[in-house]
């Protein structure tokens, strides 16, 4: 399709933006551009196409299943926009006067409060916006509580080897090394080796459990004691709470911090729709570390932004991605305390209910009850039939799948790893088992077809060596 | 068919080495490279840096996934092999031609394998 500048024709005018309301400001001609902007100039119906054309090409949850693993891609009730959209939310700007944005402030005051008791923190900061970035600022707590005590050895993260690959590059990030820890054969953390990792340079663990294997570590209690005793701190990377959500609390499994994803488990858009939001909880004894403003409650009701005592300072401007907030408050209250169990027990059910449909027919190296996600092996397929887990991926999309998630965790090799959520019906969860054993198959029957996949797509297999080392990164204009 | 050189010594996380008059030269094996797919991207030290041994000195991006490289040695790096920054291909072309580090005053190694010891690790991780 052409893009915008190709289909760009000189003096086709359009009206999209509205006269301006204020007095113009004329500025010092050095302070202005010698050349005009490059901008396309399209008429209002060839814009609005374009982009009608462009969403055409994408694949979202509204437009067919989207099993990408450790990404719960649930659907997002349309009530949540529904709410984020009133005026009183998307007029309101940061600097105005806290007597004017009560309502704001009590929407981030509750959220904080039901966050709190889900995850069984004690306080929350909302600024980071995204998952990443919360586990940049649960670090920097860690490191700013071994600062206060004048701990300054604690130079090392303990990083489990089914890990997210963000949780080494943020400990990095944060100035730690990183310390990796072997899974047991169950897929479990190796409890011996991680004894022998611990000591007076342990600054602290991160963990997400369930782990990228889909399985609830037994021994997280043990595990968190070890750390403790070693003198660390436990950070609990919420990107999998989906399917412990209102059953069990990391604040209980014995973590002191927590990020949460609330694009992921809280039903606010992910990816292109996003922005995300990474709020971080930590136990009382850090509060004072997190950073400024947080929003407090006062004796008359009435609501205020707060710097805690020894803030780290600002991680993001204001108060993070508010909108996001709004749409996570209005998921939590639609579904209630009863909902949100039920939202993940249906996770790890269809987890369950698709594993099991799946597992006669490709190997699945931990074979356990899983919890929201399950992860197959196709090193065996690959090995009798030269199809691999990236073929059988760009297979479904001729079915209208999204692939799941392909080549992590990295302790299997292989790898394809299906999060269904709780939205999705048994019958599409039957429609997309039956997908995946014919295309099974047609491993057998006729590997090449799936080398070539996908073939009813938009495109077909791109060149992704010669993107990734030749990247077309802007349009080139005619007379550069 | 994977190929692992008899005069080429390795570590089982899938680097090679190869010694002369005290200088280490270190790239990656045929498996890593094989398991790798399409490398798009190599992170190099920088000439004067200390490497350790067991610890990561660099690291190799695929279109599949980013994989540290350890060192098998203890030293100080020499020279980098710069082409590969602008051709990270080099290394699926001829993985033991395109060397990543060379590595002198070394004081220390990791377990080293030969050929015929390697090519039982890789069996084993198939």
């Amino acid at each position: 399709m052409k893009l915008l500048f190709e289909r760009s024709k000189t003096d086709r005018a359009m009206n999209l933006i509205p006269p301006c309301e204020v007095e113009c400001v004329s500025f010092d001609d050095s302070l202005l551009r010698k050349e005009p902007l490059r901008l396309p100039e399209i008429s209002e119906t060839d814009l609005s196409r374009h982009y009608k054309e462009l969403a055409k090409q994408t694949h979202g949850v509204n437009d067919g299943f989207y099993p990408l693993g450790s990404c719960t891609m649930k659907y997002n009730p349309k009530i949540d926009e529904e709410i984020a959209s009133l005026s009183g939310f998307t007029g309101i700007h940061p600097l105005q006067p806290e007597e004017s944005v009560q309502g704001a402030l009590e929407v981030l005051y509750e959220t904080k409060q039901l966050l709190d008791e889900i995850t069984g923190m004690d306080d929350m900061t909302f600024q980071p916006a995204a998952g990443a970035h919360g586990e940049y600022t649960g670090l920097l707590l860690i490191r700013k509580y071994h600062q206060s005590r004048n701990d300054t050895e604690r130079v090392n993260i303990i990083v489990p080897d089914s890990a997210h690959g963000t949780n080494p590059a943020s400990a990095v990030m944060a100035g730690f090394k990183v310390i990796n820890v072997p899974s047991n054969p169950q897929g479990g953390v190796d409890l011996d080796e991680l004894r022998k990792a611990v000591g007076p340079d342990t600054a602290g663990l991160m963990l997400t459990n369930p782990n990228t294997l889909g399985l609830f570590d037994p021994n997280i209690l043990e595990i968190t004691k070890i750390i403790h005793e070693a003198g660390g701190l436990c950070y609990y990377d919420g990107a999998n709470l989906n399917a412990i959500m209102g059953r069990v609390r990391p604040g209980d499994m014995g973590f002191d911090c927590v990020h949460l994803n609330l694009h992921k488990t809280f039903g606010t858009p992910h990816g292109g729709g996003g922005p995300g939001s990474g709020p971080v909880g930590c136990k009382a004894f850090l509060k004072d570390f997190l950073p400024s403003p947080i929003v407090m409650k006062k004796e008359d009701g009435t609501y205020f932004f707060k710097t805690p005592e020894k803030t780290m300072g600002q991680v993001r401007s204001f108060y993070g991605n508010f909108l996001v907030v709004v749409k996570a408050l209005t998921y939590i209250k639609s579904l209630g305390r009863e909902g949100i169990i039920e939202a993940s027990s249906n996770a790890v059910l269809n987890a369950n209910y698709l594993m099991n449909r799946l597992k006669e027919y490709y190997d699945l190296p931990y074979d356990e009850i899983c919890m929201h996600e399950f992860v197959l092996s196709l090193e065996k397929l690959k090995h009798e039939t030269g199809v691999s887990a990236m073929d059988i991926a760009k297979g479904s999309l001729d079915y209208g799948i999204h692939p799941p998630t392909m080549y992590f965790p990295l302790i299997v090799h292989e790898a394809l790893m299906f999060e269904p959520t709780e939205t999705e019906s048994r019958e599409t969860l039957d429609e997309a088992a039956e997908i995946f054993i014919k295309l099974r198959k047609m491993a057998d029957e006729d590997p090449e077809y799936l080398h070539q996949a996908p073939h009813n797509c938009m495109i077909g297999r791109p060149d992704e060596v010669t993107a990734a080392r030749k990247p077309v990164l802007r349009y080139s204009f005619e007379n550069e | 068919m994977l190929n692992y050189p008899t005069e080429l010594k390795y570590t089982k996380t899938h680097e090679w080495v190869k010694e002369e008059d005290g200088i280490f030269t270190i790239g990656l094996s045929d498996y890593a490279q094989d398991a790798l797919g399409d490398i798009v991207f190599v992170n190099l030290p920088e000439v004067d840096d200390e490497v350790t041994a067991g610890e990561t000195f660099s690291d190799v991006e695929s279109v599949k996934a980013v994989s540290d490289v350890y060192s098998p040695v203890t030293g100080k790096v020499v020279e980098i092999n710069e082409e590969l920054l602008d051709n990270p291909a080099a290394i699926n072309e001829d993985c033991y031609n395109a060397w990543l580090i060379k590595v002198a005053d070394v004081t220390d190694t990791e377990e080293l394998l030969d050929a015929e010891a390697y090519e039982q690790v890789c069996k084993e991780e198939e």
